[in-house]
């Protein structure tokens, strides 16, 4: 059975653009037509950028908004994914956690080849409360790691969260930084002491 | 045909470079600090700016389009002026109001850029490969469409975004458009609903409209496109702004009138409906 993008579900009864009478959904495989034609010509080495993997798809066809059992498929594949620094260390230097939340290059088409990605944090999240220039995609995470007295399963957690957010809560909006292989360990472990690091100006 | 003071909207440019102090602006998110420069205040000076050919360069785009539209070019050396746009050959007024739209004789749902395509190889046999190689203009190159588009899309201004959904075919890439809207991929999981999902939300500091269901933020937005982009120096169409969100999604780059931006496209114009166009327009 193919699987169908019900329109009128009741997230959208808000809508009244379309009758629900008409009953007409799009066939998702149509929709991956589209796709396909569309993108054509991705160059080499992109066509991964066209698929779905479960937990994209199964977001994109509950939009975000998985029943309970595919939620709980999701948490635990993702959750299998995540892989913890060997030496159990997630602090790392927080001034260079600073540069990969300030930089949101990195993967697209017109980056130059090597470009490195950064984690672009404070395009969804406030952080250092000197910085005016924030998104607010997702919440404030202002004096963080203060907010946790700074404790050490805390700094874990947070790292596990940046690694893999939907191994937390699934269909999040927060990209899935270390599964998805768009930061380093390196970088993750910067980032996390940006928000656990006392030093930081983000508990400042 | 009109004449416009060219050189008058020349100064203008560089006369809203000064007062305004922009440079070029990467993308909000690129990691640039934007600052405060899409104050209510500033939006309010590009407002008055958008009607004032003399301020807003848009114009240069709309005459020159003008121009493009009844010179006589490709193998049939005749002018565009039988092109049908969707309110019957050569009618330009409204027509843009009410695009993308099913068309009969191509058996599909164009946007203007596609249908401007169509009639550009069907009625004028001119050779559209160079064009749909580089559609949008760059450093030193200009770009037909982007022409052709400023000067169809003004004779529409004041009027108000339509899109009944009338044909089974309209009706279906509408549910496509709206499927892509919700479509997460690639390495940042990202749909256009991430950042078009819901209400007052922002990248940095920049505002970003909803278009997941009618408002006026959409309205807003869709009535505002084509429009020339300050920080690019040149007048965009929705084919470029759709490129360049699937850009910021870590997406390959859509093929030019393809069918997928046509569909967002449809999907888009559905949610901002009634909304009264003043195009081109001016922005960041
Ligand atoms: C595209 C938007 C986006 C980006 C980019 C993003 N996040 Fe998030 N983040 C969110 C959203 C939305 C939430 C809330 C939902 C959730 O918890 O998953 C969140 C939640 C979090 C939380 C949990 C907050 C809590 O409730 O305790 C942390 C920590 C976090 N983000 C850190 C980061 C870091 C560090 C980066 C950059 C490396 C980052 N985020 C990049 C959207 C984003
Ligand atoms: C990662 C964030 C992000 C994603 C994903 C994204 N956009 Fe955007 N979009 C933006 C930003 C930033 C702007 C610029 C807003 C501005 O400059 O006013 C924008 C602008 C737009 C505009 C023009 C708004 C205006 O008023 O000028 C449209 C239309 C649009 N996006 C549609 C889409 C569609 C459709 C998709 C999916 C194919 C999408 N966006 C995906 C961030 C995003």
């Amino acid at each position: 059975m193919t699987t169908k993008f019900l329109v009128f579900s009741a997230l959208l009864a808000a809508t009244p653009a379309l009758a629900a009478d008409d009953g007409s959904a799009v066939d998702a495989a149509r929709v991956e037509k589209t796709v396909a034609s569309s993108f054509a010509n991705a160059p080499e080495g992109w066509d991964d950028r066209l698929k779905q993997d479960d937990a994209q798809r199964i977001c994109t066809e509950t939009r975000n908004e998985p029943p309970e059992e595919l939620a709980d498929k999701i948490v635990a594949a993702e959750k299998a994914k995540v892989k913890l620094p060997e030496d159990g260390k997630v602090i790392g230097d927080w001034k260079a956690g600073e540069k990969v939340a300030q930089n949101g290059r990195g993967f697209q088409f017109s980056d130059p080849p090597g470009t490195e990605a950064g984690g672009n944090c404070y395009a969804c999240h406030q952080l250092d409360p000197k910085e005016t220039s924030y998104g607010t995609l997702g919440p404030s995470l202002k004096g963080y790691g203060k907010g946790f007295k700074f404790s050490d399963d805390a700094a874990k957690a947070t790292y596990a969260k940046i690694y893999n957010a939907q191994s937390v809560l699934p269909c999040s909006n927060m990209p899935r930084f270390g599964a998805n292989h768009v930061l380093t360990e390196t970088q993750m472990k910067d980032v996390t002491a940006y928000l656990f690091d006392p030093a930081s100006p983000v508990n400042k | 045909m009109r004449s416009k003071p060219i050189g008058g909207a020349l100064a203008g440019l560089a006369a809203i470079a000064l007062t305004l102090g922009l440079t070029a602006l990467g993308s909000a998110q690129d990691g640039a600090s934007s600052g405060a420069s899409n104050s209510a205040a500033e939006i309010e000076r590009y407002r008055k700016m958008i009607d004032d050919p003399m301020a807003n360069p848009g114009f240069l785009n709309v005459d020159r389009g003008e121009a493009l539209w009844s010179e006589a070019r490709g193998d049939k050396a005749v002018s565009l002026e039988t092109c049908d746009l969707g309110e019957g050959p050569g009618v330009l007024e409204g027509a843009y109001a009410k695009l993308p739209r099913y068309f009969k004789d191509s058996d599909q749902v164009m946007d203007l850029e596609q249908r401007l395509l169509w009639c550009m190889e069907k009625v004028q046999a001119f050779d559209t490969k160079a064009i749909r190689a580089k559609p949008f203009s760059g450093p030193g190159r200009g770009s037909d469409m982007e022409d052709l588009v400023a000067f169809i899309a003004n004779k529409s201004s004041g009027m108000k975004i339509e899109a009944p959904l009338a044909h089974p075919k309209e009706k279906e890439l509408y549910r496509i458009g709206e499927a892509l809207f919700f479509r997460r991929s690639s390495v940042m999981d990202f749909s256009c609903a991430t950042c078009h999902g819901a209400p007052n939300k922002r990248i940095r500091t920049t505002d970003l409209p909803q278009f997941d269901t009618p408002n006026p933020s959409a309205q807003a937005s869709m009535a505002s496109w084509p429009t020339y982009r300050v920080s690019q120096s040149a007048t965009r169409t929705m084919q470029h702004r759709l490129w360049d969100c699937y850009r910021q999604m870590r997406m390959p780059a859509p093929g030019y009138a393809s069918e997928a931006v046509t569909a967002l496209a449809l999907y888009l114009n559905k949610n901002a409906e009634g909304g009264e166009l003043k195009v081109p327009s001016i922005k960041r």
